[in-house]
């Protein structure tokens, strides 16, 4: 048993609520320097590419939204699996935090690529799979999002959420495989193919470097979130009682 | 086993005394289908390339207006806590109820559907792809369907949620249900379209009745 104190100390509201206290500054400034050596470079110093020329400079943006949208997604799910398994409070208010995020980066990752699409594909939207299974993903986000404001109780919610984040999870694959079927114009992936690349290096490195700034900073905001979420949850709890009468000084 | 048949009766039996509750989402379907004909030109002959889409969505739609009154009246006047409370595994009553509500609304659904593709001027050639395609699917409708409704059954104002909930989960059963019927119009082998839809029905059969089971708990928490 005294292995998992560990474990039950990081899923008390308070103690988790200090833990993100302390890493969040650090997420945020190590995802704002990411991003700023990622983006400046990507933007203005990476070479052009021979045949998308400067348009091809939205990746930096469009790629980590990307696959943020998925990522948290899963991430999402994870929680509500976990929520409703253990019946753990902090797991439900995770869900809520991550699900508003997830949706803003999976709108964001809609947008830059339909303003990729227009010089590109000569179109701002094509019936294409990767883009019609994104808007799936935005409708599944949405669906989370609005089960959580219909009900009053923060806990059925969260249990409502969470059983629908499994569901959505596990129909995730199902639509990807559909509509792959259906019809594909997407390229493919040119970072995560295996053995070499094809992406120099001067286009790669700020490529990645935004990637882990974007996850860094979606952590940042979901930590920020959750403390939020902790808060209002807690409101009228002595450890928060202590906290505020802390700062109102 | 008894208890599915006990539960199929009794729905079955309710339904029986109010025949509107199901006659209403077939006129609608015949509706939908009726205004996709006003809304082309007279007797269009691309309506007949839309034909498997708007079959296929005016069926998602007529189900959808069921799903609100699935578990709604059992659970304002108590059946379903006791459902709850009862010996019998609420998962099994669940897929039952979730059954009898294909029986009642799919099903006829799947019949009407031949005529009204006639009346579209899809080739004979697509009918079977389309009547086995909605016959497999629309099980996969009152299935996830029913998993909305749970979730949902506290709230007082579900029927605008439910179709955010539902419809974005059954993007894969119109793709491959319309996808089929593509197929046979263009001489191609249906079988792998509706393989897959028979595929995502099995799978929704084994899971969708614990979620539903776990979202209908949920509610009288």
């Amino acid at each position: 048993m005294s292995s998992w104190t560990w474990f039950h100390r990081l899923a008390s509201p308070p103690s988790f609520f200090r833990l993100a206290d302390r890493l969040a500054p650090w997420l945020g400034w190590i995802a704002l320097a990411l991003l700023a050596y990622g983006w400046i470079n990507g933007l203005f110093f990476a070479p052009e590419d021979y045949q998308q020329k400067d348009a091809y400079r939205i990746i930096y943006v469009h790629v980590p939204a990307a696959a943020l949208s998925l990522s948290l997604y899963v991430g999402m799910a994870v929680a509500g699996f976990v929520a409703l398994v253990w019946r753990m409070k902090l797991a439900e208010s995770a869900l809520i935090a991550i699900a508003p995020v997830g949706a803003s980066f999976t709108a964001l990752a809609l947008v830059t690529g339909m303003l990729w699409g227009k010089p590109m594909w000569g179109a701002y939207w094509v019936w294409d799979a990767r883009l019609t299974s994104e808007l799936v993903l935005l409708f599944l986000y949405f669906g989370v999002i609005g089960l959580w404001q219909a009900f009053e109780d923060p806990r059925a919610a969260a249990r409502a959420c969470a059983l629908l984040a499994v569901v959505g999870v596990i129909n995730v694959p199902i639509v990807k495989y559909s509509v792959d079927w259906w019809n594909s114009l997407h390229q493919g992936s040119t970072i995560l193919k295996m053995g070499k690349p094809s992406i120099t290096a001067a286009m790669a490195w700020p490529l990645f470097a935004s990637v882990i700034g974007s996850y860094l900073f979606a952590g940042y905001v979901i930590l920020r979130r959750l403390q939020n979420e902790l808060l209002q949850r807690e409101a009228g709890t002595a450890w928060v009682r202590e906290l505020m009468g802390k700062s109102r000084v | 086993m008894n208890v599915i048949l006990a539960v199929l009766t009794r729905e079955l039996r309710l339904a029986l005394r109010s025949r509107m509750d199901w006659l209403l989402p077939l006129l609608f379907f015949v509706m939908v289908v009726m205004l996709f004909g006003l809304g082309a030109r007279p007797n269009d002959p691309v309506l007949a390339g839309f034909a498997p889409s708007i079959l296929w969505v005016g069926a998602l739609l007529s189900m959808l207006l069921t799903l609100d009154r699935l578990f709604r009246a059992d659970y304002e006047d108590g059946t379903l806590e006791q459902l709850c409370l009862a010996e019998a595994p609420l998962t099994l009553t669940v897929a039952a109820k979730l059954t009898a509500h294909w029986l009642l609304t799919g099903l006829p659904l799947v019949l009407l559907a031949a005529p009204l593709a006639v009346a579209l001027q899809l080739p004979a050639a697509g009918l079977p792809a389309l009547v086995l395609g909605l016959a497999l699917g629309t099980p996969v409708l009152s299935f996830v369907g029913g998993f909305a409704a749970a979730l949902t059954v506290a709230l007082p104002r579900a029927g605008l949620l439910l179709p955010l909930l539902v419809l974005p989960l059954l993007a894969p059963v119109l793709i491959f249900g319309a996808g089929a019927v593509r197929a046979a119009l263009g001489g191609l082998d249906a079988a792998a379209p509706l393989y897959f839809l028979a595929a995502v029905l099995v799978l929704c059969i084994t899971l969708v009745p614990w979620a539903a089971a776990a979202a209908l708990r949920n509610a009288f928490e």
